[in-house]
């Protein structure tokens, strides 16, 4: 990389930078070359970091005033919203955070599923993200039981049930987890001491990611490799910085709404019922960001094969580089793709809906097809459109198709509005 | 394969320490691994005695042993004998009333649904027993799964009659 051979201006710079060249660091990242091309969708990797650092600081602060404690826990957390300075403030912050964090993530992983960010040469990366994704999910899960109100304490209750359905070892290990015959006061200490551990996971693999995007560099809207530096690229500084502050803004409008105007209305209004062993609420609902895996879990009739389909659910997306045989990354160029990649965004979402309602009748059988679609998609659809499908031409490098007018891959990408024409004119 | 190396006294030397190593870090993890699973204080409260001399025919009463909901319904002769008539070629987990009770009058067992471990709630469902709010399981009046996605019937925990009164669970 070009970047290998700065050397800093001033003299203590330089002696600094030989022994430990952090310098050397901050130089890549700001020189570091980007695809001039990249829109709005690629803003979100900046907006998740902000997600990340705001739930470790409003949870650091959180953390002095809550206790861990059966007895106590509940009322810790009202004592959070009344008395502590601010505390109303923070909680809302947090909890809502939870779930910007993981509308960003939504949308991030879908921009990925889009433009083919997961192809080679971005496997590695894709995979870690699943894995920051699971622990993501692990993470909000273990905080939801914290306050220990009702939802906490029977989604606590139904989601380490999962691991009963193992045969022979299931309820073994569901003991282990609880440190009892129930979820009790050892599985809310251990549960908090996790969800203290699991954002700084987060944090290391958050920066093995970026490690290994700066290997290639950034996919971008065309999908296609492009030479690094060259007239196809922009420093990351100022060019993307800005955009992604810009972004961030947009982004910090919605969540302070969330927070500010409406901050229960992604929550359950049981979770404000102190837990109870004795009483399960007539309708357990999990998070909304969860609720499509919940809807594949109560889909099959089969306690074992639901569990079995819902892991794999999320699972077969560590596949996807794998599964996907097409050799053209964005769908811009693939008509069909693009088709059926609607069809999938439509499908999770119906899947989240009905994750939501009782799981009978109409919503039941719904569920059940866009579960079984939901896998075909995977399993089927994209192996066998990357054999067959036929794609649009693409175009050798960014800047030229506009330039040159290269028929058919210029139409394509005013089609989709990426930006392209308006940044290479302008 | 060829240029596969012959085995010297280092391969032994690697192989040794390598499991010796291996050993070391298996004592030195599984403290931390059982740490978690349910200790002495949580342990030492696995029995409880219920009286249950106030409670009437048809009704059921909720009780808490390590931490879970016992149900101990007093069953009327109508509800035994729905539960006693039914073909165990009907039941998705066949097991005979007769097998689920000691005293057939009292129906003793634990409150959860085997599906996630929610608390069913009682004379309600089809085959009213017991029906689960969270996935919609049925249980009958011997708390045998009917319909629904629990894999097995409600269990019945270990316990004794003590007295006529009095019932001790674990």
């Amino acid at each position: 990389m070009s970047d290998s051979n700065y050397t800093p201006n001033s003299k203590l710079g330089k002696w600094f930078n030989d022994r430990l060249p952090l310098l050397t660091l901050a130089n890549h990242l700001t020189d570091y070359p980007t695809p001039k091309n990249l829109n709005y969708w690629w803003t979100f990797g900046g907006i998740l970091t902000f997600c990340l650092i705001t739930q470790i600081v409003t949870g650091l602060v959180l953390a002095m005033h809550y206790i861990a404690d059966t007895k106590l826990a509940f009322a810790s957390v009202e004592h959070i919203m009344r008395d502590v300075n601010y505390g109303w403030l923070i909680r809302y912050v947090h909890a809502n955070g939870a779930s910007m964090f993981f509308l960003a993530v939504y949308i991030h992983i879908f921009r990925s599923l889009f433009y083919g960010s997961y192809k080679s040469p971005r496997e590695i990366i894709w995979i870690i993200g699943i894995i920051i994704y699971l622990l993501m999910m692990a993470a909000a899960f273990m905080g939801y039981v914290l306050p220990w109100g009702q939802m906490s304490y029977w989604g606590a209750t139904v989601i380490t049930n999962l691991f009963s359905a193992i045969p022979f070892i299931g309820e073994g290990i569901t003991t282990w987890l609880w440190g009892g015959y129930s979820v009790d006061n050892p599985t809310l200490t251990r549960f908090y001491a996790l969800h203290y551990l699991i954002p700084f996971l987060i944090l290391g693999l958050v920066v093995l990611h970026i490690w290994a995007l700066h290997v290639p560099g950034n996919n971008n809207p065309v999908g296609i490799e492009i030479k690094k530096p060259s007239n196809d690229t922009v420093p990351f500084h100022p060019y993307i910085v800005i955009k992604d502050a810009f972004a961030l803004l947009l982004f910090l409008i919605v969540f302070a709404f969330f927070v500010f105007y409406t901050p229960n209305i992604l929550g359950h209004a049981d979770n404000y019922i102190e837990a109870n062993p004795l009483v399960t609420p007539a309708h357990i609902v999990p998070e909304w960001y969860l609720l499509p895996f919940y809807a594949i879990l109560r889909s099959v009739p089969d306690k074992l094969m639901g569990v079995i389909a819902m892991f794999s659910a999320i699972l077969i997306l560590a596949a996807l580089p794998w599964l996907d045989t097409s050799k053209v990354r964005s769908a811009v160029f693939r008509p069909l793709y693009k088709q059926f990649y609607w069809i999938l965004v439509i499908d999770v979402l119906v899947l989240g809906y009905v994750g939501a309602m009782p799981a009978e009748g109409l919503y039941l059988l719904v569920a059940r097809v866009a579960t079984a679609y939901y896998f075909l998609h995977f399993l089927i659809v994209l192996p066998v459109l990357g054999w067959t499908e036929k794609t649009n031409p693409v175009p050798l490098n960014i800047t030229e198709p506009v330039l040159a007018g290269s028929a058919l891959a210029t139409r394509s990408v005013r089609e989709d509005k990426t930006e392209i024409n308006l940044k290479s004119l302008g | 394969m060829s240029d596969k190396k012959p085995k010297n006294r280092r391969d032994f030397i690697f192989t040794a320490t390598a499991a010796a190593g291996a050993v070391g870090v298996g004592a030195a993890v599984w403290p931390l691994v059982d740490q978690m699973n349910p200790d002495a204080s949580v342990k030492a409260l696995a029995s409880t005695e219920v009286d249950v001399s106030s409670v009437k025919p048809g009704q059921s009463i909720t009780v808490v042993w390590r931490g879970k909901p016992v149900f101990i319904k007093r069953r009327t002769q109508e509800e035994i004998d729905k539960a006693r008539s039914v073909s165990l070629d009907e039941l998705k987990h066949p097991e005979k009333d007769e097998d689920r009770v000691k005293n057939p009058e009292w129906l003793v067992m634990l409150g959860i649904c085997t599906h996630l471990g929610c608390v069913p709630l009682s004379d309600k469902g089809e085959y009213d027993g017991w029906f689960c709010p969270c996935h919609g399981s049925h249980y009958d009046t011997s708390g045998r799964i009917r319909k629904g996605p629990a894999p097995i019937n409600m269990e019945i925990p270990e316990y004794v009659f003590l007295n006529e009164n009095t019932i001790k669970i674990g």
